[in-house]
């Protein structure tokens, strides 16, 4: 514990003289301070609303790092928070860890380009909610301990169905890693000119390696509810700022907006991205995959063993669900607000010659410059502070994740057979969060300039393709066995990356390799219903011993799943 | 001794009714959704016209805007329902079983 308090203390020292270092550099303009801050011209002040509320939320975050870190003792307390969240907390912490910056700015950016399209995204983010409640959270609860990769092999064979489970969550957080990394840099540069993305990047590694290794689910699970907080309440406020604006008539509002859209009219209209043909098979493929992407997220479904028993997993669905789906409907009426008030707006638009739409900084700007259009400098610090904790929040959740697929599943149960002591597993887990942690800022760093549209394709159709049905089967068919499982897991896993491979995002405009093979870009419609055929057919002709015991070992789990006997018990209040 | 206990629940005949009660009710409500949620999704795949006609003459505001906040608002009432229905009914039969089975 001393060991690890000293080396807290040190990373915070390390974080205060970034801090300071960057203060320094902004006070001396153009005069670059650490080699990593990029030069700036003289005439970019710094945002210094912004940058104090990042501070704030830093020097806050850390302090309950701290706290966790001296309540963090056991590998229970380590991944699992003790199991003491209550389900009002894990309602916010789950919305806390699933709205990521893609949902808050991109949804509103996808409204604000296209209209109507970006409602699509919404709806089909929030609909795997019910389905999360209605068959896997509590079954989730009884049956594990600490990963999901606990429930596929609760009867099955360890060692081959552990692999896979751990090889399908390590590619979801990994990617979704990039796409976040990515995203911070981007967003922290643009916000403050005077960090350079680099910079940008690595404060968010080393921020999230110091919650996780010290604090691990407790630091995560509070930074997360904070974050929750923050977002729903900056994020009302943005709303009710567009609505008084539009004299709080919808009518207005969108009547407002195809006026000021380029397009006009075509923003009702279009049910596919504006300019695009429209295609019956992806928009279906694409409705299956957010639905059930969502079901099938690592850093999402580890959040349920965190709760006492399985009544307060269902609560924390329905808290969780409802925070989402109100903030859902507000990225709605920011995007359109954002057409409104930003779209024609000089001080936002990159060149108004060109286009009234395209903003200074990317595509994911317009919710944050309408937060400059409603509430000034001011507001805009704040929303960036957000974005920055939303950024910090959803990547703990992910490493954590990843960090236990690594030890939990791979080295404890894979490698070691279970022979590892709770000490040893919970110290490779903390060096995986650093290995990960360091390894998302490479990657974020390498992929700066890559286009990563395909990012969230990817992350959710193997979810949905590898650890949605995987999971469904292993809780409600009795016929599933390990063959099935492994077989039908590495089809979801191959199949939707080798189809994701060749088809338009990836083949045509990432590879430039000319016309895609495969001409959709989300294969869950194809992937999906290959991987439940190949683990049916798998598990029905496998006629081993073990496959036998497997079966027959299905009803004392399905007593456990049901009625929560033997479940891992929860800290009582 | 958890052996014994699992193969009483087994032959308990509440603990069949509950698992049968409980995944119908689950089942249902899930079909629900996804009826609800793939009928807007295969609207937006081959009726679009139908979506994206105003609501009124004078207005600009699709009618697949009104459904797909509907399908969210309607999505977070069915898990109310379910919360609801599981605190209430489920619960206590669960409790019974488990009670029953351990003595």
């Amino acid at each position: 514990m001393k060991i690890f308090k000293t080396a807290f203390f040190a990373m915070l020292a390390f974080a205060s003289v970034l801090t300071t270092n960057l203060a320094h550099a902004a006070d001396v303009a153009a005069a670059a301070v650490v080699p990593t801050v990029a030069v700036v011209p003289a005439e970019v002040p710094v945002n210094w609303h912004a940058v104090v509320m990042f501070l704030i939320f830093v020097a806050v975050t850390l302090v309950i790092t701290y706290w966790a870190a001296t309540r963090t003792k056991t590998a229970t307390d380590f991944y699992a928070a003790g199991r003491g969240i209550t389900g009002l907390q894990n309602g916010m912490a789950i919305a806390g860890d699933y709205m990521s910056a893609a949902s808050f700015l991109g949804i509103a950016a996808l409204v604000y380009m296209n209209g109507f399209y970006g409602l699509i995204f919404s709806v089909g983010w929030l609909v795997g909610w019910p389905i999360i409640l209605f068959l896997i959270a509590e079954r989730l609860r009884n049956l594990g301990k600490f990963t999901y990769g606990d429930v596929v092999s609760f009867r099955l064979s360890q060692g081959p169905v552990r692999t896979m489970a751990a090889i399908g969550s390590l590619i979801v957080v990994i990617w979704y890693l990039i796409g976040q990394a990515v995203g911070a840099g981007q967003l922290l540069h643009t916000l403050v000119p005077q960090m350079s993305y680099q910079l940008s990047i690595v404060i968010v590694g080393a921020l999230i390696i110091t919650y996780v290794t010290f604090g691990g689910m407790k630091a995560t699970t509070w930074v997360q509810i904070i974050k929750a907080g923050l977002l729903l309440g900056g994020a009302t406020l943005m709303a009710i700022g567009v609505m008084a604006h539009e004299n709080f008539s919808f009518a207005k509002l969108f009547s407002d907006a195809v006026a000021a859209h380029p397009k006009h009219l075509d923003i009702m209209k279009s049910v596919v991205p504006i300019g695009a043909k429209a295609n019956p098979i992806e928009s279906i493929s694409l409705g299956l995959t957010l639905m059930l992407g969502t079901a099938g997220l690592p850093h999402i479904l580890m959040r349920f063993f965190t709760v006492t028993d399985s009544k307060a997993a269902r609560k924390s669905v329905l808290y969780g669900t409802c925070f989402i789906g109100f903030f859902y409907v507000l990225t709605f009426i920011i995007g359109f607000g954002a057409i409104v008030l930003v779209a024609n707006n000089p001080e936002y638009v990159a060149d108004i010659s060109k286009s009234v739409l395209n903003l200074k900084g990317g595509g994911s700007m317009p919710a944050v410059y309408l937060s400059h259009a409603i509430g000034g400098n001011l507001f805009l610090g704040f929303i960036a502070a957000v974005a920055f904790a939303t950024i910090l929040a959803v990547v703990s959740g992910l490493t954590l994740a990843g960090a236990s697929a690594l030890s939990h599943d791979i080295y404890a149960r894979v490698i070691m057979k279970g022979k590892a002591t709770e000490k040893q597993e919970v110290w490779v887990s903390k060096m995986s969060v650093i290995g990960l942690g360091i390894l998302a800022i490479f990657l974020g760093i390498a992929f700066e300039k890559q286009n990563v549209a395909y990012i969230v394709a990817l992350t959710f159709s193997v979810a949905a393709c590898t650890n949605f049905p995987i999971l469904v089967l292993s809780i409600f068919w009795r016929g599933l066995t390990t063959r099935g499982a492994v077989v039908g897991g590495y089809t979801g896993i191959f199949g939707s990356i080798g189809l994701l491979l060749i088809g338009p995002t990836v083949w045509t405009k990432v590879l430039n390799m000319g016309p895609a093979i495969f001409p959709y870009d989300f294969p869950t419609f194809v992937v999906l219903p290959t991987v439940l055929i190949v683990a049916y057919i798998v598990s029905v002709t496998d006629s081993s011993e073990s496959g036998k015991k497997e079966r027959a070992a299905y009803d004392a789990q399905m007593v456990r799943a049901e009625t929560g006997l033997g479940a891992e018990v929860g800290a009582s209040h | 001794m958890s052996e014994l206990i699992t193969a009483k629940i087994l032959k308990n005949p509440k603990y069949l009714q509950l698992v049968k009660q409980r995944d119908t009710f689950a089942w249902t409500l899930s079909a629900i959704v996804c009826v609800m949620y793939f009928g807007f999704i295969l609207m937006i795949a081959f009726t679009p016209d139908v979506l994206t006609q105003p609501i009124a003459a004078d207005s600009v505001i699709p009618l697949g805007m009104l459904i797909g906040v509907g399908v969210i608002v309607f999505s977070c009432l069915l898990t109310g329902i379910y919360v609801y229905r599981a605190n209430q009914t489920f619960d206590p039969i669960v409790n019974e079983i488990v009670r029953e089975a351990s003595k």
